[in-house]
């Protein structure tokens, strides 16, 4: 358990669903072989972490952000402007995330500063405001961003599909640089997690829990809300530029629609809800359900609009339309937070209680 | 009763704040200069004004229905883009009347619709009181996520309905072009917007201090409580200032659909981020903060978007940090907030 | 002896989690002033929110002339004859003296007759009738509070430390409005810190600590005891002036 840091997942049946989400996600190239299924293997990474790391802010503070993705998108840039001029290399790699990093805690650090105040109203509004307009930034700098085409970019040769890492296939897989890639992030993902829980089980973890409950009380206390606050939102937003840095490298790619459209968002949002907010192990349910879900339910939106075209319902059929996705998520929040706000997670604990 | 109408001896003098008034026409002013030509700078302006107005008709119900009841409605941008497409929809069987060259003829065609806009923008604000707001009153957490899921499933029923493409609206052809004055073009259209938005300015303002539902928001603003204890069932009052606000919105949507001459779903989303920045540097919960918000907001966008295009992107967020590093609270900080 | 108007039994309320009131059992007279003292943190105030369904009791019932109000709204509760002056007074700052008094009279307009009768207890009304009432000291803002609440006909007048803070000598015309206004029959729960001012106008007493009534009677038997007046309230009249 010390490699948990104290923080088990608590239930027996949540358990065996982390167990087997992560042991599927550790051989899903020998489980699951083909680029289609290790790109969905390294979605539910990326997100879990970029999902985990917004827990930190709605679950464990009480707080919440519109700009997440933004922070997301800078990792990403950060890492694709750095090997797109530098060329392909672990040096690029390096800066490229270490710059995301200051822009990032920087620009976290302000807005913090700013609008992290005891309503959560104000710091909503502000993030939302402040991610509009970098989003709208990002596709208009075209000569450092690419614009709307974004940025694609080549990475270090081993981690390239063409490079052989086992002369023999393993399992049956070659074992070439993308399944060493796909490694690489899976392990840092599992790192930087064990990090996470670290942090919300450490004093500072239970301070800004004591805050969420009780505002008036923690300052009466003396914990410094602002404080506290404010250094949950730049931890948050540097694990999120990570996460978006992974995403970058794994897609060797970075533009709006991967990594800044407020569909992210969106999709984040449905993630913690879902998995369960300030459980931290949510996001890796949640980002495991719905990144299945949606490869699975485009797919059968896809199906039934082409049917109701066929019957002659055109106008039914719209609302089926795989592009009116997002109008079947957002139906799905908000029933998420009226009805099961506690999320899989806090389902399956409550479960388990004796 | 008129016998007790007199004024005594003065109470301590307030000071009046008048800085926040005067800051729009620094602005103006200070573009002047950098602008060069009088007659560019009188356009701008005026453009200006006229966006300013729009804003200001999406954001007045923001302000009041966050000031009355802490509600923070993440869907407001919802009633901006009914009230665009109601434009759409309702002009369409006017169009006759729209493309008279007589103005009253036009008006036919716009009243109306501006009414229906109203109308059906105050019944969307109806419903989604009901289902978005009031289940989770008091619960900030889940307001805004609730009310920020009630935008997006507004939005793409619009798309759902509507299509995705971006719909044109025609201007009424007697509101269309420019009249010149000194050198100067000025359209049509724009000063229209800017009349309508001080009509709605001076109205709210009369009904707000003129009117007992009026006096009972105001009160209700700064002690919420008090006021159901004298009697008044506030959550009533709240309903109704809700539904206003939301016809306000829709209103503003079908002017700044007209203004832009197309419609797309996505000028909730976009609209909802400026009466964010608006009623942050008004003063959440000030409708007079609102107003200089909105002027400010646009007349800046205006002259930033003439001067560095580049820029003006984020010259709405500068303005923003600019105006709360000067008073972090907005520009007119309402008391019990 | 007049028949109870307001009666409280066995009441409990929580605020968040914590359990404030401990079963508070008290009636209030008709046409009498019943005094609520205690120290601070006793419950006091939390007693007065409940009856004004501001707070939600959690157990017990609270009777208001002869109907149950323990789940009314408390709109319904201030329709039924109800008027509240809070601990913080709940002036509307933003607005004029005489805009605060127009909406006190929720039923109509304010008559003159009233007016003038309001204005002989507190004639810095008139003076400032038309002034922003956030101009108004601290004690001119408790007599527009009290104003409002007498502004129509209540039943029952629930005030809540109108003398905190305000000097001696507006202390004293307070007591002297609060005074008539028993005289002219007003039914009145009003909490005090201050004994001497509770001691002049009080008929009943009720004391609280911890969210209990620990002794109640009249008030005449109180201030006459000088050795039950330090067990309960712990105080020394000399020093609490």
């Amino acid at each position: 358990m010390m490699i948990l840091s104290g923080g088990a997942p608590r239930g027996r049946i949540l358990t065996a669903v982390l167990v087997t989400i992560v042991v599927l996600l550790a051989l899903a190239p020998f489980l699951f072989p083909g680029s289609k299924p290790l790109n969905v293997a390294a979605k539910v990474c990326v997100y879990a972490l970029l999902v985990a790391s917004y827990d930190l802010l709605i679950g464990f503070t009480g707080i919440v952000s519109f700009a997440h993705t933004m922070f997301f998108g800078i990792g990403s840039y950060g890492v694709a402007i750095a090997l797109y001029g530098m060329g392909a290399g672990w040096l690029a790699i390096f800066v490229g995330v270490l710059a995301a990093l200051v822009v990032a805690a920087a620009l976290a650090l302000a807005i913090g500063l700013f609008s992290l105040r005891v309503q959560t109203i104000f710091f909503a509004m502000v993030t939302l405001a402040v991610a509009s307009a970098f989003a709208v930034l990002a596709s208009q700098l075209s000569w450092l961003t690419g614009g709307e085409d974004g940025r694609t970019f080549q990475i270090p040769a081993v981690l390239r599909p063409g490079y052989k890492l086992l002369e023999q296939p393993l399992f049956g897989v070659d074992v070439n640089g993308r399944i060493l890639a796909y490694y690489l992030l899976f392990l840092t993902v599992v790192a930087l997690f064990l990090v996470m829980l670290r942090i919300v089980q450490s004093p500072f973890g239970r301070v800004l829990q004591a805050i969420r409950e009780n505002p008036f009380r923690a300052e009466a206390l003396g914990f410094r809300i602002i404080g506290h606050r404010t250094l949950a939102n730049v931890l948050a937003a540097l694990f999120a530029a990570l996460a978006g840095a992974l995403n970058a490298l794994w897609l060797r790619y970075a533009g709006p629609d991967t990594s800044l459209s407020f569909s992210i968002m969106l999709d984040i949002l449905v993630m913690v809800v879902i998995g369960g907010m300030g459980t931290l192990y949510g996001a890796i349910v949640g980002a495991a359900v719905f990144v299945l879900a949606q490869n699975y339910l485009q797919t059968l939106m896809g199906v039934a609009f082409g049917a109701l075209n066929a019957a002659g319902v055109p106008f039914i059929a719209g609302f089926f339309n795989p592009d009116r996705w997002l109008l079947w998520l957002g139906a799905l929040f908000i029933l998420s937070v009226y009805f099961f706000p506690a999320g899989i997670v806090g389902k399956l604990r409550a479960e388990s209680q004796p | 009763m008129s016998a007790i109408e007199e004024t005594g001896a003065a109470l301590p003098r307030e000071k009046t704040d008048v800085w926040p008034v005067l800051l729009p026409l620094i602005v103006a002013a200070a573009a002047l200069p950098f602008v060069g030509s009088f007659s560019t700078w009188t356009t701008l302006t005026i453009a200006g004004l006229a966006m300013g107005m729009m804003i200001f008709a999406m954001s007045s119900g923001l302000t009041l229905v966050f000031g009355l009841m802490d509600v923070m409605n993440f869907g407001h941008g919802a009633f901006v883009a009914v009230g665009a497409y109601l434009a759409v929809v309702a002009l369409a069987p006017l169009a006759v009347y729209a493309q008279s060259d007589q103005i009253l003829v036009n008006l036919v065609a716009l009243v109306p619709t501006a009414l229906i806009a109203m109308a059906v923008s105050a019944a969307v604000g109806f419903a989604f009181e009901r289902a978005f707001v009031r289940p989770v009153y008091g619960q900030h957490l889940k307001q805004i996520l609730i009310t920020m899921g009630g935008l997006i499933v507004a939005e793409q029923l619009l798309y759902a309905i509507f299509g995705p493409q971006i719909i044109p609206l025609p201007v009424p052809a007697a509101l269309r072009g420019s009249f010149l004055v000194g050198g100067a073009a000025i359209e049509k259209y724009r000063v229209i917007a800017v009349v309508v938005g001080l009509i709605v300015f001076v109205a709210l303002q009369l009904a707000l201090t003129r009117t007992r539902i009026g006096l009972l928001i105001r009160a209700g603003v700064e002690n919420r409580e008090m006021v159901e204890a004298l009697g008044y069932r506030i959550d009533r009052l709240f309903v109704g200032v809700f539904m206003a606000g939301s016809a306000l919105a829709g209103l503003g949507g079908m002017m700044w659909a007209l203004y832009r001459e197309q419609v797309h779903a996505s000028i909730g989303g976009e609209m909802m981020v400026l009466t964010f920045i608006v009623i942050i540097i008004g003063g959440l919960g000030s409708v007079g903060g609102c107003f200089i918000g909105a002027v400010l907001v646009a007349l800046t966008a205006n002259y930033a978007g003439y001067l560095a295009p580049k820029i003006a992107l984020v010259s709405n967020i500068a303005l923003m940090v600019i105006i709360l590093l000067w008073r972090p609270r907005g520009l007119y900080p309402v008391t019990s907030r | 002896m007049s028949e109870a108007l307001l009666t409280l039994s066995g009441v409990h309320t929580h605020i968040g989690r914590y359990h404030i009131l401990h079963g508070v059992d008290l009636v209030a007279l008709r046409g009498r002033t019943t005094m609520l003292l205690g120290r601070n943190g006793a419950g006091k105030t939390t007693t007065l929110r409940t009856i004004m369904g501001l707070w939600r009791a959690s157990a017990g019932a609270v009777n208001f002339a002869g109907a149950s109000i323990d789940r009314s709204a408390t709109p319904d509760i201030a329709r039924a004859g109800v008027a509240y002056v809070p601990e913080n007074m709940g002036v509307f700052g933003d607005l004029t003296v005489k805009e605060n008094m127009v909406l006190a009279a929720r039923a109509g307009a304010l008559d003159e007759q009233r007016l003038a009768w309001i204005f002989g207890f507190f004639p810095a009304l008139r003076k400032f009738w038309l002034s922003r009432a956030g101009l108004l000291s601290g004690g001119q803002k408790q007599m527009l509070a009290i104003a409002r609440a007498i502004a129509e006909d209540h039943k029952l007048l629930l005030i809540d430390e109108p003398t905190k803070g305000l000097a001696p000598a507006i202390v004293g015309a307070l007591i002297e409005a609060l005074t008539d206004l028993r005289r002219a029959g007003a039914t009145i729960v009003l909490v005090e810190q201050n004994f001497r001012v509770a001691q002049d106008i009080g008929d009943d007493v009720y004391v609280m600590e911890s969210g209990k009534i620990v002794h109640s009677g009249a008030m005449d038997a109180l201030a006459a005891d000088d050795e039950l007046q330090r067990r309960l309230l712990g105080l020394n009249l000399d020093s609490h002036q």
